[in-house]
This record gives C-alpha cells, structure tokens and sequence, in this order.
C-alpha cells in the first residue's frame, strides 16, 4: 500500500487531513477511500492539520467526514492551512 | 466463542476478582486508607463525595457508590463510613447486598477510634480475600461483558483511525450478544444528530437530545466557553479546530449498531447493545461513571496518550499516533498506526482490538492496569448544602 500524505474522510468533504507536515510548494497526495489525488500545496501545514481542497467563500460551511465542522470566517484559498485562525464553529451557545 | 470469568452469584461474570474497600463519604478516607495499608492487592476506591449533597445530585452519588460496589469484577466489599454522612454506609451497604457477593461495613463512629475499626476492617477483609482466592475463572460467553468506551487527548488519528477501530470491535462485541456502554456528553455536541438518526425508540432520541442541551446549558449558566473547555491546547495543537470536529471524530468509537438506551450516569443498563451514558469527558470521572454502570473493561483511545486508568477493571489503551505508540510503550496497548501510514485495514485494525479485548478479558494485564493506575472520581453536579 502507499503511504497516505493526506486523507479525505468522506466524498462531500472540502478538506482534507494531513498525515504528514508538509511545506509551501509541496504537491501532497492525497487519499480519498481508494482513489487518490495530488494537489498543490500553497503554505506550510502541519501533521495533522486541514488544508482547503478547493476554494472556500467566507461565511460557507467547512465539511469533514461528510457533516459541517465549522464555517469559514474569511475567504480560504484551495491548497491553504483551514484552522483556528479562519474557520470558527457553529456551536455557539 | 468463550471467555473465562468469575461468576457472581447475581449472575453477572466478573472479569477480575478484586477486594475492594468503599467509603462512604470523603471523611472516612483516612481509615479506608489505613486498611488499604495493610492490605495493598485491595481495590481503594476513595473519593471525596457522600455528604452535604442534596436532590439529583446526592441520589447520583448514591447510585454511583453503589454501582461501583456491584461492578462484577469485585468478589467482595467493605463499606468504610463515619455514621453521620447525607449517605449512609448501611444503605450502600444494603444495596450492594442485592447482588449477594460479600459485603461488609465498617462505621468508624462505633468504634474508639482508629485503633478498634482497624482490627475490626482487617479482619472483614482478610476473610474477604481467603474466600475470593478460592474462585476459579470457569467459560462464559461474551454476552456477559460490558465494555466501557472512553476516548481521551485525541488528535487528529482519533478519528481517523483509532476511534473508527474501536468502533470495529465495539461493533463485534454487539454481535456476540455483549453490552457497550459509552459516555461524555459535550463531545457529543455537534454530532448528536448522527445518534438521534439510531435509536431504538422515539423516547431514546427525546433522552439524548435532553442529554445534550442540559449539558450545553449548565455551560452556559457557568458563564464557560464550551469551545475552550472542550478543545483544549493540546487538541488544537494536534488539528483539531472545532468541538463539532472532535465530537464527528469521538463518536466513531461506538460503531454503528442502534442506541438501545440513554443512561444516566452510574446507572446500570436493563438489557444489551449499545449504550449512552450521560457523564463528563474528565477521564477519572467518565471511567468512575462505566464502572459503576457495570462496565467490566474499558477501551479508551487516546492520541497524544492518556495514561489513565481505573481500580476496578483493566483499561486498554489503544492509540494511532505512532510517536505516542514509541513514546509511551509502557502505557499503550494496541498500535494501530499502521493504519494512519497506509500498512493495514481499519477493519483488520478493529480485529485485532478485540482480540486483545478477549485476551484482557481473559486475565491478561492492560499497561494501565500493570501500573496500578486509576482513581475514583464521582460526578459532582449540584451545590454543597452543609
């Protein structure tokens, strides 16, 4: 088997997860169940952390294993770090 | 498909054969402590609740203190109190009794003092473990397990790897006819809706749901940040953004079977499948919950490795980040990081998660368990009224 750089938890995802750090310029491969794909990356991330698989308006909602995670609070461009500094969640009490 | 047990008298199957020493209240601590001295192979099952608590919150304690002394892995029980808590040790005493195994008690109030309760204690217990050493483990069938979920400093490969393992295996015990019984309700904020989806019943749902928003508003009447409380440093460190991204990934440790009931916390569950039990997600806390709600094992996932563990039943660790995996061998189980790096199937991955289940359940040592890791911590949810 290759080893997954990043993966995609569910098809109607517009992140995905990766499973390496990874540097600006780098092309990540990445696994969406047995498909994979490659992507530019445009900004260092680390292990672990989201990057943007396409491009996100602000104020759209963030979808990680097939359900909303979150919304955007500004635009996020595809192949950029998506975390605590542009997504926000919708959880507020 | 056979595991080995201790059978209670109740019926249960305990999967250990502990003596334990229960107080009552947090002021009778001292005694238990000095018994527990003498006597260090014993379960110590100190906390600090019992007294100058009222309403749901003294009747949750109570249920809790009692379900730990019903939990099938203990073979017998001294109740340790002073005579003048809100819980009286005859009361817990009584309940335990129920089950039949040994119980005794201990009123410190009775006695001149330390030094006429000790020898009396001692005695109790010493009798207790002569008898318990005389139980032999016979077959039984994995119907008789309750498997406790706990999922604690999750990262990034907690949803994508080992939670959904766990989920596996929780799934396969389901199917042998077991009890799976998992908690922490403000990890479940965010990804309710997917449970509401499976219930047995409408009623379930309501429950759940009811769960959730007390939950969401004892937060809000606190004046506290859920998001803060709940994601904390090192999960956001770790990529974690959002509590609905936690909650999305924390679920997936209970599998896909349908939700055959919502209990409260410390409560026993009537019947088999899956389980939700109301509690919190601090670990001594949601593990005091699974144990006195019957919990025999416990599986708990963790990314950036938690070393808890419980008194009561062994805790088996089980993490998909491989620098956890090397860092902390002494205290993980099951490495399953192999799935994170492309080497295994998930549900290979679940396989052998509940191999090793059968195995601990079967006698063999968890890390946490080899370390004697673990405490009680009973669920506090309303005001001290003396």
């Amino acid at each position: 088997m290759n080893k997954i750089k990043a993966i995609v938890m569910d098809e109607k995802d517009n992140v995905a997860t990766l499973l390496l750090r990874i540097k600006a310029d780098d092309q990540v491969q990445i696994a969406v169940g047995e498909r994979y794909f490659t992507t530019q990356v445009k900004e260092s991330i680390p292990y672990g952390h989201k990057i943007a698989l396409t491009d996100i308006e602000k104020g759209e909602k963030i979808i990680k294993y097939g359900e909303v995670i979150g919304r955007a609070i500004n635009d996020i461009k595809k192949g950029t770090h998506v975390h605590v500094h542009n997504i926000e969640s919708l959880c507020i009490l | 498909m056979k595991i080995t047990g201790y059978e209670r008298p109740d019926g249960s199957v305990g999967l250990r054969n502990h003596v334990a020493i229960l107080p009552s209240v947090g002021c009778a601590n001292d005694v238990a402590v000095r018994l527990g001295r003498m006597y260090p192979n014993v379960a110590l099952l100190c906390h600090r609740q019992g007294c100058s608590q009222v309403g749901s919150d003294n009747d949750q304690t109570a249920r809790t203190l009692v379900g730990l002394g019903k939990n099938p892995n203990i073979a017998g029980v001294l109740v340790v109190g002073l005579g003048c808590e809100t819980i009286p040790p005859e009361y817990l005493a009584e309940e335990i009794s129920k089950t039949k195994k040994m119980v005794e008690s201990l009123v410190f109030n009775e006695e001149e003092g330390l030094m006429a309760a000790l020898p009396k204690g001692a005695r109790y217990i010493d009798r207790m473990l002569h008898e318990a050493s005389k139980m032999t483990r016979v077959p039984c069938d994995l119907e008789q397990i309750t498997l406790g979920l706990k999922c604690g400093l999750s990262d990034t490969t907690s949803g994508i790897a080992s939670n959904p393992a766990v989920g596996i295996a929780a799934d396969m015990l389901v199917e042998f006819g077991g009890t799976v019984i998992f908690g922490e309700t403000p990890e479940l904020i965010g990804a309710e809706h997917l449970l509401g989806k499976r219930t047995a019943s409408p009623e379930i749902e309501e429950k759940l749901y009811r769960a959730v928003n007390e939950c969401k508003e004892r937060v809000k009447a606190s004046g506290g940040d859920i998001q803060e409380a709940n994601v904390a440093p090192g999960n956001i460190e770790g990529g974690i953004t959002t509590i609905e991204e936690k909650s999305l990934g924390a679920i997936k440790k209970a599998g896909g079977t349908t939700l055959q009931g919502v209990l409260d916390y410390g409560e026993i569950p009537k019947g088999k499948g899956l389980f939700f039990m109301d509690s919190p997600g601090r670990s001594p806390d949601a593990l005091t919950g699974l144990n006195a709600s019957g919990a025999q094992i416990i599986i708990f996932p963790t990314g950036g490795g938690s070393p808890a563990g419980s008194l009561i039943s062994p805790v088996i660790k089980i993490t998909a980040n491989s620098r956890t995996a090397q860092r902390l061998k002494d205290h993980i189980d099951v490495d399953v990081s192999s799935v994170i790096n492309g080497e295994e199937l998930l549900v290979t991955a679940g396989e052998r998660i509940f191999q090793k289940l059968l195995k601990v359940a079967n006698g063999e040592l968890s890390k946490a368990e080899g370390l004697g890791f673990g405490g009680i911590s009973v669920w506090n949810i309303g005001p001290l009224c003396g």
